[in-house]
């Protein structure tokens, strides 16, 4: 598997250039894509297929803070399974309890927990910035001292962000189930 | 930079449209459309199987779909990729008879042959492609074709086939919005986001891109492969229908002769009211009379749920590129529908800036991939397209439902690997489920491909390692290798594509097509000497009342008849030889003849008097 901030020729960090990856990615795109190649061999059309395919992949995954996360921690040998993400974080499971009920009433038609979802849709929004924050300083921690309990700690923050994430999703939809138009910014 | 465009293949662009086909191609000047022999740039996208079995493509073929409209088939690109209970909608509306045997592949009956769509819009590039060779007096084996930027993996493939069954190599599959891009681009802002809307005869496509530096990267795509002017043809079709049946007291849609012609007059009207405020549906057919106004504002009101429909892909599409409406700088306008002002003034309401339609909307798909086949050849060099996939790729996972691989929008090409193994002990062979779409389910989604991985070696349930590949090209479509992990050694995979044709039906089309292109010239000879007969048969019995056929021999009349005779014999003969070579003994009979008739006419030209 080709390492992808190698391929991008840029330093293996947390927090990047997001300027320079899509310089990077520009120019190696011009060198790498099949269109270049349509008039060689075979077997470089092919090498300049995958080669492209996968600086495509290595620009999908770095330019996304979580993604780019994700993936250092598989590098660094992490397992990040789909199953941790679903266990709730301890320190919410009286919040979600009481959100699983008002969700369940707000389905079964009783539309009198629509404020306390509203309420909740606040509050999990909030606590979902307050985690990027700490992703966020987490990932300055980890360029600054490259430690494996960082990106533990990483990893529990990610899992967290995550299944917050899908609450409020969740919370949304109950709340809007029709197709919600896109709000002018 | 070195431009030569010399020492390269001609590579021409095309655009495969649902209403009309273009060809282009690209030199020093610019991007161009080459036009057919009859002048004309647009050759529309119409096929008819003519009573004698040639086949005519474009405006012959739009002729006959008038007299002849059972053995005619338009907007066949709505059918390509599909299968049969896909296109059941369309088949209300269109006058498409489906042959026996059409679940996965459809064949269309056309008189007493039946092709598949492939075959049908490979007769399109075939004409595309001689309209090509006769302007540059070379043959033309390359090409670069524009698909809706919305198809999917079997649309795609299934105009990848076309091109072959037409004797092209299809170097690239180009989607319409992006070639259009490339096309305005080329003397537009270095850097900026544009949008372009693309709405044409049978498809919708909305695509957002960044333009940096000669780089024109998709951000997002979105669209509706049915969804375009044929739509609107149908709904004021209905009503002229309804309206006829009122007036004339008869249902005018079980006359299909009656209907294509009242078809072509709603679609006039149409188009007249782009550009004025009233336009009249006109039909006279079997010594009948309908005319019926229909102003701009009425007509806005019955086409608004049909452009409604192409705003909820935009404001989705905007949301997928991460961009706000105010960031977006430019909008370009494609395909014919765009002239309609209903739709102009959505879009400007939308993106809240004034649409560029500078370029014919009709053209600018072909001459950006015209552009594209200037990149592919090494003639241009400073620009390059990074486009998407529409479409979420998955696989089938316990329960029926998704398990998503590679993401819509993801730049292509985009790969994803995954590692299966078995599920029972001794297991050889695994099968994967390939699906495209958004929904959680497989059955929602729609069904690519089953690939079947075989020749695992036998052992516990859950041991084998088989790490399976699956990479989308810069076409847009899929492909899959399997290798097992312990081994390394590379798996076979079997496919079964769900729609479309296999490699071998390919071949034997292609195969076909050459020998119905030899059939077909050969009836062409045939009948080309046939007139000629009718010529030498005609003149020799007018001859048979002229005052020097008496005076020939009894000998030279018998030696007359004898070669007329036997001409007469071969006439309905399928061998053009052996009738050209009967031609040539009556000629030969007659020499004599003819120069008496000469001597006649100048004795008689002498005296004065007429013969």
């Amino acid at each position: 598997m080709t390492d992808y901030y190698a391929l991008l020729g840029i330093p293996r960090t947390l927090n990047l250039s997001l300027d320079l990856l899509q310089q990077r990615y520009y120019e190696l795109s011009r060198e790498l894509h099949p269109d270049r190649y349509m008039r060689k061999p075979v077997a470089e059309q092919q090498r300049a297929l995958e080669m492209s395919s996968a600086l495509n992949d290595a620009y999908r995954t770095l330019r996304d803070p979580l993604q780019r996360a994700m993936y250092v921690l598989v590098q660094e040998g992490f397992d990040i399974g789909e199953r941790r993400s679903k266990d709730v974080p301890p320190e919410l499971l009286e919040e979600v309890f009481e959100l699983n009920m008002a969700l369940e009433e707000m389905r079964s038609g009783d539309d009198s927990a629509r404020p306390q979802l509203e309420q909740a849709e606040r509050s999990f929004t909030n606590m979902l910035a307050e985690v990027d924050q700490q992703i966020q300083g987490l990932f300055v921690r980890y360029d600054a001292n490259s430690s494996r309990d960082t990106l533990l700690e990483l990893r529990t923050a990610l899992n967290r962000r995550k299944y917050i994430q899908n609450l409020v999703g969740e919370v949304h939809r109950t709340l809007a189930p029709s197709h919600q138009p896109l709000a002018p910014k | 930079m070195e431009i030569d465009f010399d020492t390269t293949d001609h590579i021409v662009g095309i655009d495969l449209g649902t209403t009309n086909s273009l060809v282009a191609f690209m030199d020093l000047t610019g991007p161009r459309i080459i036009p057919g022999a009859d002048g004309g740039k647009l050759v529309p996208s119409v096929v008819s199987v003519t009573e004698n079995g040639s086949i005519a493509v474009g405006n012959p073929a739009r002729e006959l779909l008038l007299t002849h409209p059972e053995r005619t088939v338009y907007s066949v690109k709505r059918l390509m990729g599909r299968g049969l209970d896909d296109v059941q909608e369309e088949l209300k509306l269109f006058p498409f008879r489906v042959a026996p045997g059409s679940e996965s592949v459809i064949h269309l009956q056309l008189g007493e042959r039946t092709f598949t769509p492939p075959e049908i819009s490979a007769f399109v590039l075939r004409q595309l492609k001689q309209n090509a060779e006769e302007y540059f007096g070379v043959p033309v084996n390359k090409a670069v074709i524009t698909v809706p930027a919305y198809f999917n993996d079997a649309q795609r493939q299934a105009t990848k086939d076309a091109g072959r069954i037409a004797g092209l190599e299809v170097l690239r599959l180009v989607n319409e919005p992006t070639a259009a891009s490339l096309a305005y681009g080329l003397d537009k802002r270095e850097n900026g986001i544009i949008a372009v809307y693309d709405l044409g005869g049978g498809t919708f496509d909305i695509s957002i891109l960044k333009l940096h530096d000669g780089i024109f990267e998709v951000l997002a795509t979105n669209g509706d492969t049915h969804l375009g002017g044929d739509d609107i043809d149908n709904l004021l079709l209905r009503i002229a229908l309804e309206d006829v049946a009122t007036e004339w007291g008869e249902d005018l849609s079980k006359d299909s002769e009656g209907v294509q012609r009242l078809r072509r007059a709603v679609i006039q009207a149409k188009e007249q009211l782009s550009f004025v405020p009233v336009a009249t549906i006109d039909l006279e057919y079997r010594g009948k009379k309908y005319q019926r106004q229909i102003n701009r504002e009425l007509f806005d009101k019955l086409i608004t749920p049909i452009v409604d429909r192409t705003l909820g892909p935009c404001r989705d599409c905007i949301k997928d590129a991460g961009v706000s409406v105010e960031q977006i700088d430019e909008v370009v306008m494609v395909g014919g529908s765009t002239r309609i002002p209903l739709v102009r003034s959505a879009v400007e309401t939308l993106f809240r800036a004034k649409p560029h339609t500078e370029l014919n909307p009709d053209e600018v798909v072909a001459l950006g991939a015209a552009v594209q086949a200037a990149i592919l050849s090494g003639a241009v060099e400073d620009k390059l397209l990074l486009d998407v996939t529409p479409l979420s790729l998955g696989i089938e996972t316990m329960g029926g439902v998704v398990s998503k691989l590679i993401h819509r929008n993801s730049t292509i090409p985009a790969s994803a690997t995954e590692v299966f193994t078995t599920g029972v002990d001794g297991q050889t062979n695994v099968l994967i489920h390939v699906v495209q779409g958004e929904r959680e389910l497989v059955k929602d989604n729609r069904s690519l491909a089953r690939f079947d991985l075989k020749g695992i070696d036998p052992m516990q349930a859950g041991m084998a390692r088989i790490e399976v590949r699956f990479l989308i090209d810069a076409n847009g479509i899929l492909s899959v290798t399997a290798r097992d992990q312990r081994t390394g050694k590379e798996h076979t995979v079997e496919v079964k594509p769900s729609y479309g044709l296999t490699d071998e039906q390919v071949e034997q089309m292609i195969q076909e097509s050459f020998e119905k292109a030899e059939a077909d010239f050969a009836a062409r000879q045939v009948r080309e000497q046939r007139v000629e007969a009718d010529a030498i048969l005609g003149a020799v019995e007018k001859a048979r009342h002229h005052d020097a056929y008496f005076e020939l021999t009894d000998d030279e009349r018998a030696a007359i008849d004898k070669s007329v005779n036997e001409l007469l014999l071969v006439y309905n003969a399928d061998d053009h030889h052996l009738i050209a070579a009967k031609i040539e003994e009556v000629n030969q009979a007659t020499l004599k003849l003819a120069e008496n008739m000469m001597n006649t006419a100048v004795r008689g030209a002498l005296k004065g008097t007429k013969i």
